[in-house]
């Protein structure tokens, strides 16, 4: 089937943005194009006339630090996240993330970008980022806006993101001396290969005690929160099993599971809150331990 | 307007050439390679980033090429298979694939290969894990993992060093012949492993056209009206046909023929991949575009959802009725025997409907031959009955059409029914022209026979030290929309049904349904997959209720020499489950070290391990009373080589190499003088169907067969001509000696050819006779046996499971091709790990939810255990070099097994297909709440 007219691979974001406002017919931005091409080829996506690759624009394949931030180019591969040593250092939960999304054919071309502005509630890459607490820039032909990660989204698929604006940046903030993060998931062997949980911690320590901290969990309600409450139960006291146990309780109180059909019941999502909590807090308190470069 | 540019054009260097292609709209980069570039070594297996089979190297790095744009290659350097091969010198990675064992189909070889070299670039010395990781979406559904990863870590160490690719180990049969037993290597592998070997799909021919077909898309209906007058007038349109335009028999059927070619008007609907309407369009968008213009009127009616329904319901899906066959088994008096029982146990099992998924969807190109008949080419497990049904719709005489077999990129009982080659036929013939219909994923799950869902109720009855004495089971089979295989998959379901075991008093009946689902047939384990998930259960549930070892209760009961089986059938040899079981046990107890495998053991961070055991047979050959005929044909050409011959199919699972062994060992040459011609039925004789584990047995024999015959007759030449007794005259080294002087094979030839003899020879071979069901005696000629045993983890919070190692032993008769026997043993267990753990085709209302490979998951390198496999020979007196069925037993236990295994570890008993961690996890977590 002939999925589309014309694809424009600009070199700027100048360039690609005239594309959105004025090529003829219907336009969306392509990256990685992984979830993308694979709704338009099965009919799950509206009438596209122009593709606009933004893979070619150098702003959004940066990952550098600048200005006391970690700067990620929008289309950077996720393979490249993985991979990045500036990542490991300051995002490490993020890096989880982008090692465990699809399989390494894919993570060479999908993009960050693409994992966050399709707005699902429980993309890898995003529940990382939520408990990181990025920003992101993001320009249209006539200005520029920054926002924070979760003012991105409106719904489940559904973003802010108007049709004529490009997510151009994320900003995370530098990992300081006892912080760390971490993220892992729980998948099934059968179906459609989305986690069932997925949750991400970042923390900050002071000497045994938490003295900040944040949680994602998803998909925990039509649009990625963090869990505020449960990271209320934990900061400012001493990590144990039964102050895990609590914020899990904390996590299940706000968070709002669902029944997915033949992915998993809510009741199945609550009884593993609890492990995967576990895990992934016990992964960054170890990580808070590191020696900072 | 905008400055920018739609790139219409690229320029790029594949595999050091540069290239520049006018690209169409929404053209992905497969597509130009294939079809521009003619690169057809690299395969499509799903088109929607699941299978792998695509990838390529772009600037180095494995991508997958069926969604990336070809916009996007602009500038780019790619390499593909074709691209490895350097001056006619294989890549390491080649090498190895071929050395291990690796390629089996071949169909995801290039994707595998493309993605172990982009690992292999960065990386020199890969760990297991690095190529676990590298490899964890690139599917290989004969399940050569094993193979693959011993492949790559070899390709890897010469790469280091320079050197040779290192050999595999793998043991030689017990008595090895000269050839038979040894370890050589497919005779297809090189051009499997170069892109070279050609798959349907790979074929095209000038002015071709595409076909595609009109689904139904409803599951229950009857068709009041069928307009197709949009799509004929659609430019680029050249035919449409509806049931209307079929100038021969409307209905197909491998055993019944009441599968509709098309559903006409006034008819009914019994799935939603029923056809309606065949198109044939100058391009494939343009034939599925019209497909969208032809507007049918169903009346709706009522849908049969499973098998139970079926026989409850009052609607008639078929004008015989909903019940395909009542399939029974009686032994003895089951009454009185479970009177005589000391503890009787009952349970139901249910399984669910999977699909082959194998990697090569479905194609077949029909063309007319100038002298008026019709070509199908196609990758069919039946080539003769492919010849049949097309020429039926045809309604010509069956020698006007000639199947030609293609490679074929997996079967598993799949592709035996017949599913595009009518309908490419059709329209060849309305067009003139040849017609190419390639089902994508979507069509290949939605239309092909499945393996039949079950209902399965097993009451045992058993003395306290252990004896059964009686056993009645009760199946429901869902066998779909039409009959398909499936009268004889749920015969071998019922029969099997109460396990490899002495039972004196046996009772098993079955219900084969019809039903609005996809139809059901043949899949490797053949109905025998789900009774023994059911009654090797049982086994274990028996055993704890008795208080005696899983292993001890099946040794007590096994099948041996003497016993006879629930049908009436007297084991006359080759009966090797004890050894199975005995060594599969001393494996598990070596391996376990403590003593005691079936208990629980912590194994850190919530998670438990456990072993369980299963056993299991599964017959060899069609059995029943059904004739089981193959006729092979050798030839001797004039360079002194050999062909055989027969139209049996290689499904990948080592049948070419089969022949080649055994037609060399008779005629004393070596295998590279020895090539193998299947599936072609002008060219080669009727070795029926590639099915029932039967062709090293059936087809192996008359290749044995007909090789002696040409060795006879080359005697009986040689001997009048040289005036020397045929005893003194003897074939070895691929030479005749005749006494004092030696003869070359060209020799030979030229002598033969100096008297105008023919150099062709052919034999029909038909097997021991079998008896139907219910008459007693031989109902199968041979049998296979084996005994699995499955080490397993469950995460006792998340109820994940994973398969740590399968210790599988199987009784083969003898092992005349020890490596592909290896990729079987290791790619059953990975079916059967598929079986268990991930499978599950879903339908709802008829209607199918998992269409895409995304929903329906195989698995793949991740899932994959140590495998550790054991030969057992127990030689058939009447097979070749002893040889018996090794395709379908291979997978059968390691369900049981593993579902053992999993109780073993954390107490929970698996009743429903595929496993559940949810299950797992909340029946844990209520079993403590009661405790």
């Amino acid at each position: 089937m002939t999925n589309w007219n014309c694809y424009f691979v600009p070199e700027s974001i100048d360039k690609a943005l005239d594309l959105l406002t004025n090529a003829q017919g219907t336009s969306c931005i392509i990256a990685g194009g992984t979830d993308l091409l694979l709704e338009i080829a099965q009919g799950r996506h509206q009438k596209v006339d122009n593709l606009v690759d933004i893979n070619k624009i150098p702003e959004l394949q940066i990952i550098k630090i600048h200005e006391e931030c970690l700067i990620i180019g929008s289309a950077v591969s996720l393979r490249r996240l993985a991979e990045s040593n500036e990542v490991r250092q300051h995002a490490p939960a993020l890096m989880d993330a982008c090692g465990l999304i699809a399989g390494p054919q894919v993570r060479n071309v999908a993009t960050l970008g693409g994992n966050v502005c399709h707005a699902l509630p429980a993309a890898d890459g995003m529940i990382a980022l939520m408990a990181i607490q990025p920003t992101l820039r993001i320009a249209n032909s006539k200005s520029e806006r920054e926002v924070k990660l979760q003012e991105l989204f409106k719904g489940p698929g559904e973003s802010t993101l108007a049709r004529d604006e490009i997510a151009i940046q994320f900003k995370l903030p530098l990992r300081k001396a006892g912080q760390a993060s971490a993220f892992s998931r729980i998948m099934r062997p059968q179906g459609v290969a989305l986690p069932i949980l997925n949750l991400a911690v970042w923390l900050e320590r002071k000497g045994d005690l938490v003295s900040n901290c944040r949680i994602a969990v998803g998909p925990s309600g039509p649009v990625p929160s963090l869990s505020t409450l449960a990271a209320e139960k934990i900061i400012g006291k001493i990590p144990s099993s039964e102050v895990l146990e609590e914020c899990a309780v904390a996590i299940l109180a706000q968070a709002k599971y669902r029944s997915s059909p033949r992915r998993a019941t809510a009741d199945y999502r609550k009884h593993i809150t609890k492990i995967l909590l576990q895990d992934v807090f016990d992964k960054a308190w170890q990580r808070s331990l590191e020696v900072q470069e | 307007m905008t400055a920018e540019s739609n790139i219409t054009q690229i320029t790029f260097n594949v595999n050091g050439q540069f290239n520049t292609v006018i690209i169409e709209p929404g053209e992905m980069l497969v597509d130009v390679l294939r079809k521009k570039l003619g690169l057809t070594g690299t395969k499509v297996g799903c088109n929607e980033a699941e299978c792998g089979a695509c990838t390529v190297l772009i600037n180095g790095e494995p991508i997958l090429s069926c969604t990336f744009p070809a916009a996007k290659a602009s500038g780019k350097e790619i390499i593909t298979i074709e691209g490895l091969e350097s001056d006619g010198v294989l890549h390491p990675l080649q090498e190895a694939f071929i050395l291990h064992g690796a390629v089996q189909c071949g169909f995801c070889i290039p994707g595998q290969i493309m993605t172990a070299a982009g690992l292999l670039r960065n990386n020199s010395n890969p760990s297991r894990d690095d190529i676990r990781s590298a490899l964890k979406d690139t599917l290989c559904r004969c399940g050569g993992y094993p193979g693959i990863e011993a492949a790559i870590l070899a390709a890897a160490e010469a790469i280091r060093t320079g050197g040779k690719v290192p050999n595999p180990a793998i043991p030689l049969a017990k008595s090895p012949q000269n050839f038979v037993g040894k370890v050589i290597v497919r005779p297809d592998a090189r051009e499997k492993v170069t892109g070279k070997a050609k798959y349907s799909d790979d074929l095209s021919f000038t002015g071709m056209l595409f076909g595609k077909t009109k689904r139904a898309g409803v599951p229950h209906a009857i068709i009041k009206k069928i307009d197709t007058t949009r799509a004929r007038e659609a430019p680029g349109v050249i035919a449409v046909m509806t049931a209307d335009d079929i100038p021969g028999d409307h209905w197909h059927g491998l055993v019944v023929k009441d599968w509709p070619v098309m559903v006409g008007v006034g008819e009914r609907v019994r799935y939603v991949g029923d056809a309606v309407a065949i198109v044939a369009a100058e391009t494939e968008d343009i034939a599925t575009q019209a497909l969208e213009l032809i507007e049918i009127e169903y009346d709706l009616q009522p849908v049969i959802k499973d098998a139970v329904q079926a026989r409850n319901s009052e609607i008639s899906l078929h004008p015989s009725g909903n019940l395909l066959k009542h399939i029974k088994v009686r032994k003895g008096d089951v009454l009185r025997g479970f009177e005589e029982s000391e503890v009787v146990i009952e349970y139901t099992f249910h399984t669910v409907a999977t699909d082959h998924a194998f990697l090569e969807p479905e194609c077949s190109i029909a063309r007319m031959s100038d002298d008026g008949r019709m070509e199908v080419y196609v990758g069919s497990q039946i080539a003769y009955a492919d010849r049949k049904q097309v020429a039926a719709a045809l309604g010509w005489a069956e020698e006007r059409v000639r199947i030609i077999g293609m490679l074929i990129g997996g079967g598993f009982g799949g592709k035996e029914d017949i599913m595009g080659q009518i309908h490419s036929a059709l329209l060849a013939w309305k067009t003139g022209k040849p017609v190419k219909i390639l089902y994508d994923r979507n069509e290949s799950l939605i239309v092909h026979p499945k393996r039949h869902a079950t209902q399965i109720r097993v009451k045992i009855g058993a003395r306290k030290t252990g004896e059964l004495v009686a056993v009645e089971t009760e199946l429901y089979g869902d066998t779909g929309a039409y009959a398909s295989l499936g009268e004889k998959v749920l015969t071998r379901a019922t029969t099997h049904s109460s396990g490899p075991y002495q039972m004196p008093n046996a009772k098993a009946d079955c219900y084969a349904m019809y039903t609005n689902n996809p139809p059901a047939g043949a899949f490797r384990g053949f109905g025998v997959t789900q009774s023994a998930f059911a009654v090797e259960s049982m086994m274990d549930i028996l055993a704890e209720k008795i208080g005696i070892d899983p292993i001890e209760l099946r040794k007590k009961n096994a099948l041996r020499v003497g016993s006879i089986t629930n049908t009436g059938q007297t084991l006359r040899d080759s009966v090797g489950l004890m050894e199975c079981i005995e060594r599969v046990e001393s494996e598990m107890n070596h391996l376990c070290g403590n003593g005691e495998p079936f208990l629980a053991r912590e194994s850190g961070d919530h998670c438990v391990r456990a072993w369980g055991f299963s056993v299991a047979y599964k017959n060899t050959g069609l059995g029943g009373g059904a004739p089981d005929i193959s006729t092979a044909e050798v030839e001797m050409f004039p360079s002194g080589k050999f062909e055989v011959r027969t139209s049996s199919a290689e499904i990948g699972q080592g049948l070419v190499t089969v022949l080649q062994l055994i037609t060399a060992e008779e005629l004393g040459v070596p295998t590279e003088k020895v090539s193998v011609l299947l599936s072609d039925t002008d060219l080669t004789p009727d070795g029926g169907p590639t099915t029932a584990s039967r062709q090293t047995y059936v087809s192996g024999n008359a290749a044995r067969y007909a090789a002696n015959a040409m060795k006879q007759k080359l005697k009986a030449f040689l001997s009048e001509k040289h005036d020397l007794s045929p005893d003194l005259i003897v074939f070895e080294d691929g030479k005749v000696f005749l006494q004092e002087k030696e003869l070359s094979m060209v020799e030979v030839a030229e002598e033969l050819l100096a008297e105008n003899q023919s150099l062709k020879v052919s034999f029909r071979y038909e097997a021991p006779q079998t008896r139907p069901l219910g008459e007693g005696g031989d109902m199968h000629f041979a049998f296979s046996f084996a005994a699995q045993a499955a080490e397993v983890e469950v995460n006792k919070i998340t109820g994940e499971v994973q398969v740590l190692r399968i210790i599988s032993a199987i009784d083969v008769g003898s092992a005349i091709n020890p490596l592909g026997l290896r990729g079987q043993i290791e790619g059953g267990v990975m079916m059967g790990i598929g079986n268990a753990l991930t499978e599950n085709f879903i339908t709802e209302n008829g209607v199918v939810v998992t269409d895409r490979l995304a929903r329906y998951r195989i698995p793949g390198i991740a899932l994959t255990p140590e495998i550790i496999p054991i030969v057992v020979e127990h030689p058939v007196s009447t097979g070749p070099f002893g040889a018996k069925g090794v395709g379908e037993i291979v997978s059968i236990p390691t369900t049981p097994a593993i579902t053992n295994a999993i109780y073993n570890a954390v107490g929970v008993r698996i009743f429903q297909l595929p496993v559940d961690q949810e299950v797992i996890a909340l029946s844990i977590r209520d079993n403590e709440g009661k405790a």
